[in-house]
């Protein structure tokens, strides 16, 4: 528990009645949350080591009711936390003791669907895969898929810029959300992008995808719906170790392919996801690929033919191509699995997000493993191999004094790894409040100021999930101070925020 | 002219002129000066920031200067087999730091994203004439705000790019062009729905006045062909699709990504809903426009005489956007380049824009943002 919040306004606290009075007037009936029992289910979200139990809950039905809660703690200076489904792995969601936690979780309608556009109109609250759901019939799908996708929010994942194994090829959240409607912090409802591609002016939508609930609250998303692929195929490759694995992923983008999904485990992933759903990983390789290839199936039968080619000539040990859909399931029902996998073999583990050029993952794996001894805690690894982006999974034991401090120290290091072969802290999970005092790590003062003076052009007071994403708290008015040049400051006339 | 050699002279540059109340209009080729208002300004040449710093194809990701000529680049990665998925196009001599800055996409943008999908990074100088970077040199990265997506399509107002990395990806093995002739526009926007809509991955579908229909499948030579079979069946409803030649179906290609060779010495780039892309031209026809039709239908180029800004209400009306792209001096001097923003957001530009440069330094009246700069101080 080494992430310090910031303290709460005790003024704020003080006036906790009023609050939530006044959050009552706005949201009638059951949508305030204010009694010790009712909020304690609140108290965290994916990041489960913290927790805080927040000062109100606020469940909105409308967009109305969104503003005027916004509006009303704009002009009291109540501080706003957004939350999803709280499923954010980084502690996005993570309430504060003096503000209101705005879940969106009511917004769960699909206002429209256009096929021939290709595009769906959704409530934010929708889940990831109701999306996919509500346009597969039609043969549809919405491609970004997070694995909590039968959680998570399409607004969470709009603030989060949520990934999923398949974005290598398909892209991030941000490359499949054409358009929101946003509430910012003052009340002010504007809606960025639409139907139509490339709208006019400086991408704002572009900078709202991904700002972990900081700039605004999502009210409606306007996501792009893909043609399902015709087939997909998996091939299982087992190698005797990263090394060797990753030269293979290497050849096999460098001859052009990009697979839909590209996998890595180490071993004691393998042995760990074998030993939960028994679906026939090789035990005796030092890391196992999975490749999925998807399109119409004349590609499918290409691609499976020129990987194989390439992983012999990287001297794969096993392979194994799926024929049949079930078979294609059962080689990521270990990958899907890894992660409560590990949870039996180890009472704790801690989920790490870093992304590396790929051609440092030798090195990194190696300094991985002397940091596992230094610290004393084992660590198994999977790994969007396409992408360079890592998932190390720290094993440790709660229950032991300092053993969650220990894991996360060592998950710190594992970044400042990852920083330094020139990666990057979080591919897919967000900074949160789990990255936030490693920013430094990446950015220097003159970086972090600029984003944070992006953050004062849509909330000035600093109201919008404060503490989180950001290691020092900048006054707003602070981060407008101009040097001034030769004595005078041009322009006095301008506005200046 | 200023030439700046590094970032530190560019550095120099922007804190003098923000200092001193002067303008700076950014350039990096200079080929697309001709959108927007006549002006006069110092224009800082980005073209000797230029060259190479770092392309690892097996990672795809490419850094480079933004001076670097845009076909030195394409040829660089094509040697590698990889090439910009979105498609950038431009004048002989046009950069990649200009093609980012104004976001140019081509007719894959449909499919494959625009500019600001493949900005994974850059360092720039800001109008406080600050150096900073954002993002980073990866292809996968939520670290911090996405600021390379306020940069691509930014036009030079809010920072200086001093250098920028891009994804690159995979050239198509091979690439087809199927074309149906003499649709009605109606159904040639139906055809496109379907295919863009199906499984055969159509990668591009554009539409032409002379009722040419050009659907793209590319890919591996096998699944090239397989998607060439099965898309007569799938559109079998509309027409017969025929296999065209490149040098047949390269200048439409182009008609249709940036409008060139349609008739009229003003030229406007629409984006809208690509349904509403058949009753913009419908409502435009009795004026003698000339149009091609991108993105299928998302995108419609018109060339008209007409020196006023019908083409942009018509394209509002149907709740899409029109860029005055080119037009004759007296035109564009009162006739603002881009589209109106919509309410709310013009002032939450303006402050964003402010969060990079307080004084306006890059506010050049090219884009006649003054009456915007007043709308907010009120």
């Amino acid at each position: 528990m080494s992430i310090a919040m910031p303290k709460p306004d005790a003024g704020t606290l003080a006036k906790r009645d009023a609050i939530i009075a006044a959050l009552r007037r706005i949201v009638p009936g059951e949508g305030v949350i204010a009694d010790p029992d009712g909020l304690r289910p609140w108290e965290s979200d994916g990041l489960t080591a913290y927790r805080q139990v927040p000062m109100v809950v606020v469940l909105p039905e409308t967009v109305e009711q969104v503003r005027d809660v916004l509006r009303w703690c704009a002009s009291e200076k109540v501080k706003v936390v957004p939350r999803g489904s709280g499923t954010s792995l980084s502690g996005g969601a993570l309430p504060l003791a003096d503000a209101v936690l705005l879940g969106m979780g009511k917004f769960k309608r699909i206002l429209e669907i256009d096929y021939d556009d290709r595009f769906a109109v959704v409530q934010p609250g929708v889940t990831n895969l109701a999306i996919t759901q509500a346009v597969e019939a039609r043969g549809f799908y919405y491609a970004p898929d997070p694995s909590s996708q039968i959680a998570c929010s399409i607004g969470g994942n709009v603030a989060e810029n949520s990934g999923g194994v398949h974005c290598l090829k398909y892209g991030l959240t941000t490359n499949n959300v054409l358009g929101v409607e946003l509430v910012l912090m003052n009340g002010d409802v504007v809606r960025l992008g639409g139907p139509h591609l490339d709208p006019e002016g400086l991408d704002l939508l572009g900078v709202v995808v991904g700002s972990e609930g900081l700039l605004g609250v999502v009210t409606e998303v306007t996501v792009r719906i893909l043609p399902k692929p015709e087939t997909a195929r998996a091939v299982l490759l087992g190698f005797a170790d990263a090394e060797s694995a990753g030269a293979c992923v290497a050849q096999v983008i460098a001859e052009g392919i990009i697979p839909a999904g590209m996998e890595m485990m180490d071993r004691p992933a393998i042995h760990a996801a074998e030993a939960f759903v028994n679906v026939g990983y090789p035990l005796d390789v030092g890391a196992l690929l999975i490749v999925e290839v998807d399109g119409p199936a004349a590609e499918c039968d290409h691609l499976i033919e020129e990987i194989a080619r390439i992983a012999g000539e990287n001297g794969a040990l096993t392979l194994r191509v799926s024929t049949s859909e079930a078979e294609r399931v059962a080689f990521w029902a270990g990958r899907k699995a890894a992660f409560p996998a590990v949870g039996r073999i180890s009472p704790d583990y801690y989920c790490m997000d870093g992304t590396i050029p790929r051609r440092r993952l030798p090195e990194v794996l190696n300094r991985m493993e002397q940091l596992s001894q230094h610290y004393g805690l084992g660590v198994a690894n999977v790994f969007h191999a396409g992408d360079g982006n890592l998932h190390p999974l720290i094993l440790y034991d709660a229950n032991v004094p300092g053993e969650l401090s220990r894991a996360e120290e060592f998950g710190n290091d594992i970044l400042r790894l990852c920083v330094e072969v020139g990666g990057v802290l979080t591919g897919e999970h967000g900074v949160g409040i789990e990255k936030r005092d490693l920013m430094p790590e990446m950015f220097d003062e003159a970086d972090l100021k600029q984003q944070q003076r992006v953050k004062c052009a849509f909330d000035p007071d600093l109201l919008l999930n404060p503490g989180k994403v950001f290691p020092t708290l900048h006054r707003c008015a602070e981060l407008g101070r101009l040097h001034v040049h030769h004595g005078a400051v041009p322009h006095p006339e301008l506005p200046r925020f | 002219m200023l030439l700046p050699r590094d970032a530190q002279d560019l550095s120099e540059i922007v804190a003098g002129a923000a200092a001193n109340g002067e303008k700076l209009e950014l350039a990096g080729g200079g080929t697309r000066g001709g959108v927007g208002a006549p002006r006069e300004c110092e224009v800082v040449s980005l073209r000797q920031l230029a060259g190479v710093v770092d392309y690892d194809p097996a990672e795809l990701v490419l850094t480079v200067r933004p001076g670097t000529r845009l076909d030195e680049i394409e040829a660089l990665v094509a040697a590698e087999g990889q090439f910009l998925a979105f498609e950038p196009w431009g004048e002989p001599g046009a950069t990649i730091g200009g093609s980012i800055a104004a976001g140019i996409a081509g007719s894959r943008r449909v499919t494959a994203g625009s500019a600001r999908d493949h900005l994974l990074g850059f360092a720039a100088v800001s109008g406080r004439g600050e150096a900073f970077v954002a993002g980073a040199k990866v292809v996968k990265n939520v670290t911090g705000y996405d600021l390379p997506k306020l940069m691509a399509g930014s036009w030079g107002r809010i920072g200086a790019m001093t250098e920028l990395t891009l994804k690159v990806l995979p050239q198509p093995r091979r690439t087809v062009t199927l074309a149906a002739r003499g649709l009605p526009l109606g159904a040639a926007y139906a055809m496109m729905a379907s295919a863009l809509g199906s499984n055969a991955e159509v990668s591009a579908a554009a539409a032409l006045p002379t009722g040419e229909v050009l659907l793209r499948v590319a890919g591996f030579g096998p699944s090239v062909e397989a998607r060439c079979a099965a898309l007569p069946l799938i559109l079998s409803g509309h027409c017969q699709l025929e296999r065209m030649t490149e040098d047949e179906a390269a200048p439409l290609w182009r008609m249709a990504r940036c409008g060139e060779g349609l008739r009229g010495e003003v030229r406007w780039d629409v984006h809208l809903q690509p349904r509403h892309a058949v009753t913009l031209i419908e409502r435009l026809h009795e004026t003698g426009v000339d149009w091609s039709v991108d993105w299928g239908g998302g995108r419609v180029w018109i060339g008209t005489e007409a020196r006023d800004a019908r083409v942009r209400d018509a394209a509002a009306k149907l709740g899409g956007e029109a860029r005055l792209w080119s037009a004759p001096a007296a035109m564009r001097a009162t006739v603002p380049a881009m589209h109106p923003r919509r309410p709310g957001i013009g002032l939450l530009e303006q402050r964003v824009r402010r969060a990079f440069d307080p004084v306006g330094v890059f506010v050049t009246g090219r884009f006649m943002e003054d009456a915007d700069a007043d709308q907010l101080s009120a």
